[in-house]
């Protein structure tokens, strides 16, 4: 499977990131390579095997549904680029 | 008596505690090594001068009244992933630089409560994403090591290669580093030092900057093998904000090391003397599987069958885990901030992302979201979960058999700053003998085995069951005996 710069454009739009136009063909040329070379993982037979998305061989535990912590409002917003009323600001998104 | 930063960590922890030196001058001799050493190797980002000595006054009050820790006293360096409470945590990227998280690591506050000292935070790859420490915005690591005929600077392995450096180049007495495909091990490799990965779900990951959550496994880095039990054994532990943390108890792993391994049964993966291996890494594994031998084990050949298909697994698996754990650095709660003047909410992630991340972070989220998007999920990711179940079937297979499996930690040495980036792929090969064992979650360290003929460190991985740390350590302290390793670095400090 190789990517061209087209699908670099949808990625990157998918992955929030802006990609320059100069560097599109670049990224694609890179993810092609790399993509090739997963390309082997085809010969490996995996029917019937099942997915494996963790090693952890506990089941994930649960807890009571109570509050635990809060009021800590001050160091949430610590490290924020832009606050304001206790709140976090970002550019307005409705007219 | 030995100069300070002569002593090992097991050695200075004594000491403090007969009182033969004091905390802070300890701390004050390595924060004095770091001023020498560290605008030339780079292996701190920050430097944390008065928390250190503020720390070594309290172990000096502590040790006079009798109330010493585990650690008390004993200077460490922690790699700049770990959350530190009002102290700058970069992940070694532009997105974080400035960063002041307001709650502390399960891990590091495990060494603080056992009376460890911060010196700083160590330089690391972008978001530990890296296998050679060139990738941090705060600049590459330089390896404290130099070849017999170079004069080129060489990589101390990634991504925890500025915890390895300070380790080799005595900056301090330990340090902490994290593991997701290699990160502990191959620097640990490059660098002569020790370093483990533990068990998955051994140490808490509250704290640590996400990198591949199923993968990432923080550990400990030391000069040899006693101190890293030592500390290894500190960090580890049950941590319920964490939910894949293990409720285990943990055991003294500094007992394990008995120095006895009759009778064991170590495994060689006969799947890893691949083609075209370097010869001398050959060579330094034959040297290996003949100490353990003449220890008293039983050398057995095992088939790991898809151990060609660990790496490209893992590069699905670990940007696809990538993409959507930094899909949290927005410009909006932490982290940079670029806002294009009139600009929409929209524009202001692509931007701030764009500007925040570097290349090969780029790459990997790229990556990641294109094998998680339509029409690709089945083919790629779903494909390589399925490989990873037979990745893990393979070591349980092995395990019926043997009680460790002895392998290279990396395929050559350490190389040139430079080497390996013109190619993703060929980079990202360094870690081709730690991935399959990340893939399992299965406890790794790398033991410094002997020097190439350029004169630079080799190591060897020990890999043990889940949770059999103590088996790990036992054989790497049968080995580090037999090797008797004693080369050291141009670049250190001299005492």
């Amino acid at each position: 499977m190789s990517i061209d710069a087209a699908t670099v454009t949808k990625i990157a739009r998918l992955a929030s990131i802006d990609v320059p136009e100069g560097e599109k063909e670049h990224f694609a040329k890179e993810l092609s390579g790399i993509l090739q070379w997963i390309e082997q993982l085809s010969e490996v037979n995996t029917d019937n095997v099942p997915q494996l998305s963790s090693v952890s061989d506990t089941t994930l535990p649960q807890r009571k549904d109570e509050v635990t912590d809060g009021h800590i409002r001050e160091d949430v917003l610590a490290n924020a680029p832009m606050s304001d009323y206790g709140c976090f600001v970002v550019p307005k998104v409705i007219e | 008596m030995a100069a300070l930063t002569e002593l090992t960590l097991a050695e200075a922890r004594d000491a403090l505690k007969e009182r033969k030196i004091s905390a802070t001058e300890l701390t004050q001799a390595y924060l004095s090594a770091i001023d020498k050493l560290n605008p030339d190797l780079n292996a701190f980002i920050t430097v944390t001068r008065e928390q250190a000595l503020t720390a070594a006054k309290t172990s000096d009050e502590r040790i006079v009244k009798g109330e010493a820790r585990a650690l008390e006293g004993i200077p460490v360096a922690i790699k700049d992933l770990f959350c530190t409470k009002d102290v700058q945590t970069t992940a070694g990227s532009r997105m974080l630089e400035g960063f002041k998280p307001k709650y502390e690591s399960f891990v590091t506050s495990k060494l603080w409560d056992a009376g460890a000292a911060m010196l700083g935070k160590t330089n690391l790859d972008e978001f530990a994403m890296g296998s050679s420490n060139t990738t941090s915005y705060f600049g590459n690591v330089i390896s404290p090591w130099k070849a017999k005929d170079g004069a080129k600077d060489l990589v101390p392995g990634g991504s925890s290669g500025g915890s390895a450096a300070a380790v080799a180049a005595r900056m301090c007495l330990a340090a902490t580093g994290t593991d997701t495909g290699g990160s502990i091990r191959q620097p640990a490799a490059f660098c002569g030092v020790v370093g483990m990965k533990p068990t998955y779900g051994r140490c808490s990951r509250w704290g640590v900057v996400a990198f591949a959550s199923s993968l990432d496994q923080p550990g400990m880095f030391a000069r040899n093998v006693r101190d890293t039990a030592i500390t290894q054994t500190v960090i580890c532990g049950h941590d319920p904000k964490d939910s894949t943390s293990a409720p285990r108890a943990v055991p003294d792993f500094e007992k394990a090391l008995t120095g006895n391994i009759k009778g064991m049964k170590i495994g060689i993966p006969k799947e890893y003397r691949v083609d075209g291996i370097d010869r001398e890494i050959a060579a330094i594994w034959d040297k290996g599987i003949a100490w353990l031998k003449d220890a008293g084990a039983e050398i057995v050949e095992v088939s790991l069958p898809h151990t060609k298909y660990a790496l490209p697994t893992y590069y699905i698996i670990a940007p696809a885990e990538a993409s959507s754990n930094l899909a949290r650095y927005d410009g909006v709660r932490y982290g940079l901030r670029v806002t294009p003047e009139h600009g929409s909410l929209a524009e202001m992630y692509r931007m701030t992302r764009a500007a925040g991340f570097g290349r090969e972070v780029k790459r990997r989220i790229l990556i990641g979201t294109y094998v998680l998007s339509a029409g690709y999920y089945d083919a790629y990711y779903k494909k390589a979960q399925r490989v990873r179940y037979l990745l893990v079937q393979d070591f349980k297979q092995a395990f019926e058999k043997v009680d460790a499996l002895l392998t290279p930690t990396a395929p050559s040495a350490a190389f040139a700053i430079g080497e390996n980036s013109d190619d993703p792929v060929k980079m990202y090969l360094n870690d081709i003998f730690t991935i399959p064992t990340s893939m399992a979650g299965l406890p790794g360290i790398s033991v410094p085995a002997g020097l190439s003929s350029t004169g630079l460190p080799l190591g060897l991985q020990i890999i043990g069951r889940a949770f059999d740390e103590e088996t790990v350590f036992r054989v790497a302290g049968v080995m580090e005996e037999a090797a008797q390793f004693r080369a050291q670095p141009q670049r250190m400090e001299q005492g």
